[in-house]
């Protein structure tokens, strides 16, 4: 990530350095708080006592930043940050872009940007003028997730072979702060390099379950396994409906290809299937009779009317559907 | 003339009704007109509205009379939804509106065509309302059966329930108010169970006869799970595609008139400040879609419920007229091919299907459900 930041011409929020004007700019909210951290902490070292001010940009109002900025009867050295520049008033812009003429030695001005256009004046003018600007870009990619734990365990002094890293971004790369805090987390717990086992053993079975991965599981008859993932994906928020109509759509697909078994001259086109599609469904059939694919869809239904107002418990009646696809098709 | 021609085959109804508008001790402040559906308790509601409004009990050719049938009486509000449900805040209006005295006639009258239509929640509102109304508001709540309404709005209004007309009145007003060919309008009145609105289109659209044969021929081409599961795709599409017909060239119109109102005519890109308004629109729209889509799978349903009902009395030498009769092929082959308990299980399987469609399941995973069990595997009682 060092690499790519460095292209842009901008720092990586590591090397966030301690001057009097910082600009942190990008959407990585949980970059942006490190790198505002980063400036707080130097700060302290620096000067010990310090005194910290937060300012809304968009709730400034106008001649705050003197009265914040001004130096004082004590001298006291002082951190200003200002938050949500990109959604900020036009009083602060004035303020702000007329602050950058005189700004105070003991006085650590930051100004942070989620990105978008507002404000750009006072960014360009920010970076003409020569002062820090920390990139803290989005990291929404499987590779760039990637990066960012391998960069995280490399300043911990630590490792993970590719297989580790793979896993960890599986496990809990939903979100970022997640993945830091489980890369925190291992580093604090293990000793060597970080390997696949080792995720597995403290995140094992955390998949981002999706209902189509469950649908997966439960039409192949593994009446486990689809359970746990449906436990998982429920506790991680996956709304009831959505399942039902994965699983409703998976046993559709297979009719279909059933279907298609009988006569000839259909093809997964006319049926709007892809051909994975019908492969695979060609080899799950092999589980299934016409008899338990008829039971699945009927007790799938009775589960979609169940999750929208006809039972009490929408998450039992999921999970009742699920458990009755999947011993449907391990029933023989 | 009357009011009381369109009120095809109710006579009970139309005596207590009249009553009511001659002698003021016969006269309650809130009614509940329960009928099957197309037995015309809108129609019925109207004229009674009328009839109250009209100097001469119902005449059916004075000013009256006429705005309150054509819909612009000031002193009389028709709520009908083209939505699911009524929304509450409709009826919180509906229930301030109810407070106010008549300003030109007799009463002040609200009607709600689908009082079915309403969550209990909304029809709390109405409770009260209901309960203590003005001395001259009267309300006219019409609902498929008294079952549909909540106990305590049941429980404050006056029951009028409307039987189902016989075929040959419903065919006689196709032939007398439409001009239809009687033979045509006798078959229509009896596949459309005596649904006038539902006759009448079966009757003058060749395309509607269509659908409803091609629906009914369903259940005897399906032969395992597969086709089944094709079949139900396919009633899904057709019902998609009845609704599409029945909005699309509404929806359009509809959004023309609101960009020229909007002055934004022929523009290509709208200002922001007026694209919620377009986007109001279009979420009506798609809920009318939703609406009418599932009207139409609901009367297919019907339709096949119809033709089981046949299949049974073949099967059972009940000896009573078929209702399809023009499809009296299918009814035979299917007659033979099963048994009893099969038609029963079958029927049970579309009334399972039309409670969950009404549930908001999924229509197409509904529909699978139902002609799932319409395969000549299933032989138990489900």
């Amino acid at each position: 990530m060092a690499a790519r930041t460095s292209s842009r011409a901008g720092i990586a929020w590591h090397a966030t350095p301690l001057a009097p004007l910082v600009l942190v700019s990008g959407p990585e909210d949980l970059l942006a708080e490190r790198a505002v951290g980063l400036v707080i902490e130097q700060a302290r070292a620096t000067h010990g006592e310090v005194e910290i001010s937060d300012v809304d940009a968009a709730a400034y109002e106008s001649g705050m930043l003197d009265v914040l900025a001004s130096p004082s009867l004590f001298g006291e050295p002082r951190v200003v940050v200002v938050r949500r520049v990109e959604a900020c008033n036009d009083a602060f812009l004035t303020d702000a872009l007329e602050h950058l003429d005189h700004l105070a030695d003991d006085v650590h001005l930051v100004l942070q940007h989620g990105g978008g256009v507002r404000g750009k004046k006072l960014l360009d003018a920010v970076k003409s003028a020569g002062h820090p600007v920390v990139v803290c870009e989005a990291i929404k990619k499987d590779s760039d997730k990637t990066a960012f734990v391998s960069d995280e365990l490399r300043r911990a002094g630590r490792r993970a072979d590719a297989g580790g890293v793979r896993a960890l971004v599986e496990a809990v790369g939903s979100d970022l702060r997640e993945l830091a805090s489980a890369v925190a987390q291992l580093v604090a717990d293990t000793k060597g390099t970080i390997g696949a086992q080792v995720v597995e053993q403290y995140y094992g079975g955390r998949i981002e379950a999706t209902g189509f991965r469950v649908a997966d599981a439960a039409v192949a008859g593994k009446v486990a396994e689809s359970v746990a993932l449906l436990r998982h994906a429920m506790s991680t928020g996956v709304d009831p409906v959505p399942l039902v109509a994965a699983l409703a759509a998976k046993l559709r697909t297979l009719a279909k290809v059933a279907a298609m078994r009988g006569r000839s001259g259909m093809s997964a086109g006319d049926l709007g299937l892809a051909p994975w599609q019908v492969d695979r469904a060609r080899k799950e059939l092999g589980r299934w009779t016409p008899e338990t694919l008829a039971a699945a869809i009927d007790a799938v239904a009775q589960a979609d009317a169940e999750v929208k107002g006809a039972s009490r418990d929408p998450r039992f009646a999921v999970e009742r559907a699920v458990l009755r696809v999947a011993t449907a098709a391990a029933s023989d | 003339m009357s009011v009381w021609d369109d009120v095809v085959g109710q006579e009970a109804a139309v005596r207590t009704f009249r009553e009511a508008v001659a002698d003021p001790r016969a006269m309650t402040h809130a009614w509940l007109v329960t009928g099957p559906p197309g037995s015309g308790r809108s129609t019925a509601a109207r004229a009674f509205a009328a009839a109250l409004q009209c100097p001469d009990d119902g005449c059916g050719h004075c000013h009256e009379c006429t705005t309150v049938l054509g819909g612009t009486h000031p002193d009389v509000t028709l709520v009908a939804t083209e939505r699911l449900t009524i929304g509450i805040e409709e009826t919180r209006g509906l229930v301030a509106l109810a407070q106010r005295a008549p300003s030109q006639g007799r009463w002040r009258v609200v009607v709600v065509e689908d009082a079915d239509r309403m969550a209990e929640r909304t029809s709390n509102v109405l409770l009260k309302a209901i309960e203590e109304p003005p001395e001259r508001t009267v309300w006219l709540l019409c609902a498929p059966s008294p079952q549909d309404v909540v106990v305590t709005i049941r429980s404050r209004a006056r029951l009028v329930g409307l039987r189902v007309p016989p075929p040959e009145a419903v065919a006689e007003l196709l032939v007398t108010r439409d001009g239809v060919d009687p033979e045509i309008a006798h078959v229509a009145a009896r596949a459309a169970q005596s649904h006038v609105g539902v006759a009448r289109r079966l009757a003058r659209d060749p395309e509607a006869r269509e659908r409803r044969s091609k629906v009914l021929s369903i259940p005897a081409s399906i032969r395992g799970v597969g086709d089944a599961v094709l079949a139900a795709g396919e009633l899904v599409e057709i019902a998609q595609a009845d609704a599409k017909a029945a909005t699309a060239d509404r929806d359009a119109a509809e959004r023309a008139e609101l960009l020229r109102s909007l002055g934004a005519e022929g523009e290509t890109r709208l200002p922001p400040a007026l694209r919620a308004q377009l986007t109001q629109l279009e979420k009506d729209q798609k809920r009318r879609a939703t609406r009418v889509q599932r009207d139409v799978l609901d009367r297919a349903m019907v339709d096949l419920l119809s033709l089981f009902r046949d299949v049974l009395m073949v099967q059972l030498g009940a000896g009573l007229e078929l209702m399809n009769v023009e499809h009296r092929e299918v009814v035979t082959e299917l007659a033979q091919s099963s048994t009893p308990e099969q038609t029963l299980h079958r029927m049970d399987a579309i009334g399972v299907a039309r409670t969950r469609l009404a549930g908001n399941v999924a229509p197409l995973l509904a529909v699978e459900a139902m002609t799932l069990a319409f395969r000549p595997q299933v032989r138990q009682l489900g």
